[in-house]
């Protein structure tokens, strides 16, 4: 009997579960490499077992579509064609050129790849997951402008109410504002409002007439309209005050938030005066949208455009062997991620097996990725933070959380040392080099120096112990000596 | 529909309470929940001082993307509070500067 | 760095000078580099003499500067792991001690009074205090603004103009023509391509290094600690990977880790064997550090010479053009007495040093006795 090729599917979010449910169906062994200790990414985040909860479907949309997709996932893995690895980090995807390959034979993988991981409590073990290919299903994160006090402890993200609430059943506190721009905050308000807190205002910087420009592209997906407008009912039964076209100026607090001024903007998104109000809170869920995680992507050497990984109408990226779904070639939410993942599963396990695929096969996934990636597209543009965010934006106020560099200490060397790049004002500030290595303020740090955002460069997905660095890959390497 | 609490509204019925210390003192943690959601319930929004300012910090992106949430668990510092399951008898510590005792 | 050295010191001798980078400030090897101002690599020998003059100029620079470039009078350590590589390290010593390099034997117990981290079991080394550090970008930064002179980043050089008789008369760049009588050639690892426009030859190439960058720590590591084969490894003409572990912590906080060394032109692909190489390396001289976290990792090229020594001064076969690149590894610690060389070459001043071994041309007789 010959072995299956193998695919490595990285990420169980709806495109990764999708991808690996549709690869496991047609001919391929599938291990499905996620972080979490559950599957479902960040949209079907599950509550942790121990909670017991019996109803989770309270907290979530289209429950129907995560059950079939867990179902199957269990089936394929009960029957040997799926492997699921919980609480395992990838830190590196490595792409190792078959020795002795000759010229394009398309009968069979010539590359392979190792998937190095890190597992424990910590994340301090190694693991190395080798397979013929691999799929990036790795998602987005959420990204945040700084304004002053956006650092006190009671201002996170609006994606990260939500995947506390989902994950943990857990609030952050009594009375919430929830801020920023973009259709997640909707369903955020939303499920804190179901969950007990006070929502004291949803504040939406957009401009609804903005949405009147695309109706269009927007009607296009009557299933999204209907999304949207189920989102603004659940809204005003909730008696959630929903303010358009304003921002937070300003977070308030000693230790804690206590408050925060939210204004009204004109039409060029400027701050009107005398509009400032206070509202009382604790909890501020903030987010200007979403970024896609590209790390692995890019150092395996997969081309970008723009913030995301390109990929062609299979999900293939310009690197043999390398697919990607989902968030991380564009930011489109579950709907459009499934379906990435569904094609990018069926043209793996095509082109693994030898097979040309025929897109026929996957036509309505095709049809409905089109669709979705317009209707994005269009959403890009009706969703905008102010356009005065910068002039918030003090000098005191910190931009890189992790290093605690101001917004006055990035202006100085843009104007002083003549920084005019991100990774310059990173070199002259260390605004980048904690943690998080920028990923949350790579987008602030652009907008200060005036510049674009473009992607960073991390060879190290995850930190990495030194210990875990010396011998990574080096057994590998020895049995190919 | 509203709930008074999210328990209430994912029915959830977990084990019974243990105890975990957080610098020392007993605080009650329900099973399931990471170390940031037990802090949460606990009152305690912040759980490190930053290097330079000294700033409290707790959570902020809740996915372990932005490590603002570096805590020390069972003496292993800079742990993803947002992403540690708690189990009875951890020892929680603020952490301050590095993590690793300046 | 060298640049910005070079205006530093001719704006201070009056010159009106402008810098030209494609790129940005720091944007070449200055931005990839660890921020070593060595004496204790150096052989006896032209190089080592010009880092001694710059590191003189550095101490006088960072009564002014120091604070807002992390400098840090640190001192280096070298540390044998054999006794026989420790006799080696010290004749060496004794070598550069007659050439003005303070440099003290450590035996082992006071190795470990000097690093209580280190590997146990290591017979000794030497401590030189004349190292020093400094955080490179941010230093050329601000040796750039405190020269005054006019900067043009983003702005590619396409074109070293030359007069009818041969003689230098500014460059050419997209925006516009900027004359000058001096072109000064700082393009480090590309100034051999800078060279070409000029229609002269500078063989540099480039020497790829990744550099391992750790978590935020407390002062765990006092010096710059590096392993005594580094020397070897810099001296060496081999195209194959060379690593030795080279161990420093940084004011911000982080240590950082290298070295390595390969000749594969400007791959600037990530490479897990070097960076496997590297955190090995480390671990094993600071066994602590398999704990700590490894957060990123950069590379840079750079730039050398056949003889590893740089090209500095004026080049006969295009007057006006003077060369300042070529400095390999040392860039950051020599960029201070290049600087200066340069501006007394440029006043007429007769140069604090033996200018002969650095002749931008001295590859010119190899190139025809090829022929």
């Amino acid at each position: 009997m010959t072995d299956r090729p193998h695919l490595a599917v990285i990420g169980a979010g709806p495109a990764g579960l999708a991808a690996t449910v549709a690869a496991a169906a047609h001919g391929v062994r599938v291990t499905l490499i996620d972080s979490a200790a559950r599957a479902g990414g960040q949209f079907y985040r599950q509550p942790a077992a121990e909670l017991n909860a019996r109803r989770p479907q309270a907290l979530h949309h289209q429950w129907r579509t995560w059950e079939r997709l867990r179902d199957s996932l269990a089936r394929y893995v009960e029957a040997g064609h799926a492997t699921h690895l919980t609480d395992h980090h990838v830190w590196f995807v490595e792409r190792r050129l078959n020795r002795g390959a000759r010229a394009a034979d398309e009968s069979g993988p010539r590359d392979s790849f190792t998937v190095h991981v890190l597992v424990g409590p910590a994340q301090e073990d190694p693991v190395e997951v080798r397979a013929d290919a691999v799929l990036l299903a790795t998602g987005g994160y959420e990204k945040v402008l700084p304004f002053p006090g956006w650092t006190l402890p009671g201002v996170l993200t609006a994606g990260g109410a939500q995947a506390m609430l989902k994950g943990s059943l857990a609030v952050p506190g009594r009375t919430a504002v929830v801020a920023g721009t973009g259709p997640l905050l909707l369903p955020v308000a939303n499920g804190l409002a179901a969950a007990g807190v006070d929502v004291a205002a949803l504040v939406e910087s957009a401009d609804p007439k903005a949405f009147l420009r695309r109706t269009r592209a927007l009607a296009a997906q009557p299933g999204k309209v209907a999304e949207g407008a189920q989102y603004a009912a659940q809204l005003l039964g909730h008696r959630i005050k929903l303010l358009t076209r304003h921002t937070v100026v300003e977070a308030h607090g000693d230790e804690r938030l206590e408050a925060v001024t939210v204004a009204a903007l004109d039409t060029d998104g400027q701050v009107r005066p005398g509009t400032e109000r206070r509202l009382v809170c604790d909890t501020l869920a903030v987010g200007h949208g979403l970024l896609p995680h590209t790390d692995l992507a890019e150092t395996l050497g997969c081309r970008l455009e723009g913030l995301s990984v390109h990929v062609d109408d299979e999900q293939r990226t310009d690197v043999p062997g390398v697919w990607a779904a989902g968030e991380t070639t564009g930011i489109g939410g579950a709907e459009l991620a499934l379906a990435e993942g569904h094609i990018a599963g069926r043209s793996a396990a095509a082109r693994l097996t030898g097979v040309v695929p025929d897109p026929r096969e996957w036509a309505t996934a095709a049809k409905s990725r089109t669709g979705l990636r317009e209707f994005f597209a269009a959403l890009d543009t009706v969703y905008a933070p102010p356009a005065c965010w910068t002039d918030l934006v003090t000098d005191d106020t910190v931009v890189c959380r992790c290093e605690e560099v101001t917004g006055g200490a990035i202006r100085e060397a843009v104007a002083g040392l003549g920084a005019g790049d991100v990774r310059t004002v990173k070199l002259l500030t260390r605004a980048g080099m904690g943690w998080c290595q920028g990923r949350m303020c790579g987008p602030a740090v652009a907008g200060l120096a005036g510049c674009e955002l473009t992607p960073s460069r991390r060879p190290f997905a995850r930190p990495v112990p030194l210990g875990v660095l010396a011998r990574a890959g080096a057994a590998e390497d020895d049995e190919h000596q | 529909m509203r709930s008074g609490s999210p328990r209430d509204l994912a029915d959830a019925r977990p084990g019974p309470v243990f105890t975990v210390t957080l610098d020392g003192r007993d605080i009650e943690a329900v099973p399931g929940r990471t170390v940031a959601a037990a802090l949460w319930s606990a009152g305690v929004t912040s759980w490190r001082t930053t290097r330079t300012g000294g700033a409290p910090r707790g959570i902020f992106c809740g996915i372990g993307v932005c490590y603002d949430c570096l805590v020390t668990v069972n003496d292993r510092p800079n742990q993803r509070a947002c992403l540690v399951l708690l189990h009875p008898g951890d020892a929680i510590r603020t952490q301050d500067g590095t993590g690793h005792d300046d | 760095m060298v640049g910005a050295a070079c205006a530093l010191y001719a704006a201070r001798a009056g010159l009106d000078v402008v810098i030209v980078d494609r790129g940005p400030v720091s944007g070449g090897t200055t931005g990839a580099g660890e921020g070593n101002l060595l004496v204790s690599d150096k052989e006896p020998g032209p190089e080592l003499d010009l880092a001694l003059l710059s590191a003189r100029l550095w101490t006088h620079l960072a009564e002014d500067l120091g604070e807002f470039i992390e400098y840090e009078a640190k001192g280096g350590l070298v540390v044998a792991s054999t006794p026989g590589g420790l006799t080696a390290l010290e004749r060496f010593a004794g070598e550069q001690r007659t050439a003005g390099v303070v440099a003290e034997p450590v035996d082992a117990e006071a190795l470990y009074d000097l690093e209580p981290r280190l590997a146990p079991g290591l017979p000794g080394g030497v401590h030189y205090p004349q190292d020093r550090q400094v955080m490179p970008a941010l230093a050329a930064a601000h040796l750039v603004r405190v020269s005054g002179a006019r900067l043009f980043t983003g702005r590619t050089v396409t074109a070293v103009l030359r007069k009818a008789d041969g003689t230098v008369q500014g460059v050419r760049t997209a925006p516009g023509d900027i004359l000058a009588p001096t072109v000064i050639n700082a393009a480090g690892t590309w100034g051999g391509e800078l060279a070409a426009l000029a229609g002269v030859t500078l063989p540099v190439l480039p020497r790829r290094g990744f550099v391992l960058v750790t978590e935020p720590l407390p002062r765990l590591i006092h010096h710059k600690v590096y392993a005594a084969d580094y020397v070897a490894d810099v001296a060496s003409d081999s195209a194959a990977l060379q690593t030795s572990p080279v161990v420093e912590g940084t004011a911000a906080g982080p240590v950082l880790i290298g070295a390595s060394r390969e000749r594969v032109g400007f791959d600037r692909e990530f490479s897990l064997p070097v960076v496997r190489a590297l955190a090995a390396g480390a671990t094993r001289l600071f066994p602590f550090l398999a704990d700590v976290r490894a957060m990123r990792s950069y590379l840079g090229f750079r730039p050398y010479l056949p003889d590893h020594l740089p090209a500095i001064g004026p080049d006969p076969r295009a007057p006006g053009l003077v060369h300042a690149c070529g400095h390999e590894g040392a860039g950051i610690g020599l960029a201070t007495g290049t600087g200066h060389l340069i501006a007394q070459l440029l006043g007429g001043k007769t140069p604090d040093l033996d200018m002969a071994p650095f002749r931008p041309d001295r590859f010119q007789d190899d190139d025809e006795e090829a022929e």
